[in-house]
């Protein structure tokens, strides 16, 4: 339990003492909550859809998840390199305390980088229709966090070097974002469209954490609920196993 | 005294690359064991395998009486280890790194931050350990990697190399402390270096590997008389420049060696 624990805190300091990864990960939301949710916003509305910016915030702030949450796992890579994953290759500790706790602490970067941009879109005009369900918000924000923890502990456990960093930024993460209904609504999708949105687990996040927000479910909430909490237990299974079979 | 390491018939292939080659040899526990051999011999190679970090092909280890393929706690509790390059965390002080080193080794916390004042000064870096690691030097941080790896108290200390890129005032210093650990505490030390004198000089026994293959093993005196040798430099190259020449007789061999070195040289 207490590897788990210093393992966690490790990278909660190295998140701390890097103020230039802290703000630079905000760049992209904050480009998307400004371009999309300033750009469409009266197009949005003219189409009936509502407050776009309302509609977006969710979207928003799981971006931000997701893109920490994976650069937390890939992180295994860097320690690799550095050396630093020997050390705990080492030690007499279970690989499942290891990755357990590197899930952990990046979920929980991950997690403060998503409730930061969850304020700058409070800045830039979100507003709660209805009174917010702030626990289940929180809930989803944490599950997408584990989830996609798990999904970039695949990653780094697999890959060897930075070589494939851009593929899976360009054919995992990207799709993963635009496919999840983050930035659009799901009604009078194409078929095919629709069909990736459900097979995506981050539609799921994504349309939990609108309905706990702003009370618009397009799955429902125990739908989201069940899909989250199943895949989350899965994906940190399946980081795990990866994990432990680094030889190095 | 018995063995505190005993290796049998150990082989490690990559592919078609054959990086350790039925090699068997033991360490007597409390021994200060010297593992010699040119660069890509197979020297880090066997250290991982016995260090639980690789899976062997076939053969068979016991470390600690343990063997590393399935008893792997009992085996990560009895070492330290120094590898061959860094692996600190850069981001943390000096002091956080043994910290995190000893929660994870379960040191209990009085113990730990007594151990942690003792090795850091020790090593000379008692002023520095609030710094972070990043600003150290790569001398400092070999030092500090000594002290990590001594901090539970380990039975056997595997240092890949410890000495590289270090002034002589260290490695004297270094040494000096090992060689009194080895014989105040039973310490066995296992470790590899490119320094003959080093070796010469501290290590009861000592092994020579080329080619994945132990070539020689004995006191490193044993070696000098065989090679007709007066010093360990000399007698490690008659033992292992022998097999260049072989290499030149035959061109097809020779091919065949540039082809080792090209594919293992991406892993060691």
């Amino acid at each position: 339990m207490k590897a788990i624990y210093i393992l966690c805190l490790r990278q909660l300091k190295r998140y701390i003492r890097s103020p230039a990864r802290i703000i630079g990960s905000l760049g992209q939301p904050i480009l998307f909550l400004v371009a999309l949710g300033f750009g469409m916003r009266a197009m949005f509305a003219r189409a009936g859809g509502g407050n776009y910016i309302n509609f977006l915030s969710p979207g928003i702030i799981s971006m931000a998840i997701l893109f920490n949450a994976v650069f937390s796992g890939i992180e295994i890579i860097w320690d690799r390199q550095f050396g630093f994953l020997k050390e705990t290759l080492v030690a007499p500790v279970s690989r499942l305390e290891i990755v357990l706790g590197r899930m952990l602490g990046g979920a929980i970067v991950a997690f403060a980088q998503g409730l930061i941009v969850f304020v700058i879109c409070l800045i830039a005009g979100f507003r709660f229709v209805y009174s917010p369900n702030l626990p289940l918000a929180i809930f989803f924000m944490f599950m997408i966090s584990l989830l996609f923890a798990g999904i970039g502990t695949v990653f780094g456990s697999v890959m060897q070097d930075m070589q494939g960093f851009p593929l899976i930024i360009n054919f995992i993460i990207m799709p993963i974002f635009f496919f999840s209904g983050a930035i659009f609504a799901t009604n009078g999708l194409p078929r095919v469209l629709l069909i990736l949105l459900r097979l995506n687990p981050l539609s799921y996040g994504v349309d939990g954490l609108r309905g706990a927000l702003i009370n618009q479910f397009a799955f429902g909430l125990m739908t989201d609920l069940a899909v989250v909490t199943v895949l989350t237990a899965l994906l940190l299974a399946i980081g795990s196993y990866f994990f432990s079979k680094i030889q190095l | 005294m018995g063995e505190i390491i005993a290796v049998h018939d150990l082989v490690k292939n990559y592919g078609q690359f054959c990086a350790v080659n039925h090699i068997s040899f033991t360490v007597a526990e409390g021994k200060i064991f010297g593992f010699l051999g040119p660069n890509g011999a197979g020297k880090t190679t066997t250290i991982k395998m016995l260090t639980t970090v690789l899976d062997p092909t076939s053969g068979k280890i016991l470390v600690n009486g343990h063997d590393p393929t399935r008893d792997q706690k009992q085996v990560r509790r009895s070492f330290g280890i120094v590898f061959q390059d860094p692996s600190l965390d850069d981001e943390l002080t000096a002091y956080e790194n043994m910290d995190l080193h000893g929660i994870l080794y379960g040191v209990p916390h009085a113990e730990r931050v007594e151990r942690i004042n003792m090795l850091v000064d020790f090593v000379g870096l008692g002023e520095r350990k609030k710094d972070f690691v990043k600003t150290f030097s790569g001398g400092m941080k070999r030092r500090l990697e000594v002290a990590r790896a001594l901090l539970h108290n380990p039975r056997i200390l595997f240092l890949d190399e410890p000495t590289i890129g270090l002034d002589p005032q260290t490695r004297n210093h270094i040494w000096s402390y090992i060689q009194q650990l080895s014989k105040e505490e039973g310490v066995t030390v296992f470790f590899t270096t490119h320094y003959m004198d080093e070796a010469d000089r501290v290590a009861g026994d000592v092994a020579v590997i080329d080619h994945g293959k132990i070539v020689a093993q004995g006191a490193p005196s044993e070696l000098k008389e065989r090679t007709k040798c007066a010093n360990l430099e000399d007698a490690f190259i008659a033992l292992t420049g022998h097999a260049i020449r072989e290499e030149e007789a035959n061109a097809m061999d020779r091919m065949r060696m540039m082809g080792r070195a090209w594919r293992g040289g991406g892993r060691r």
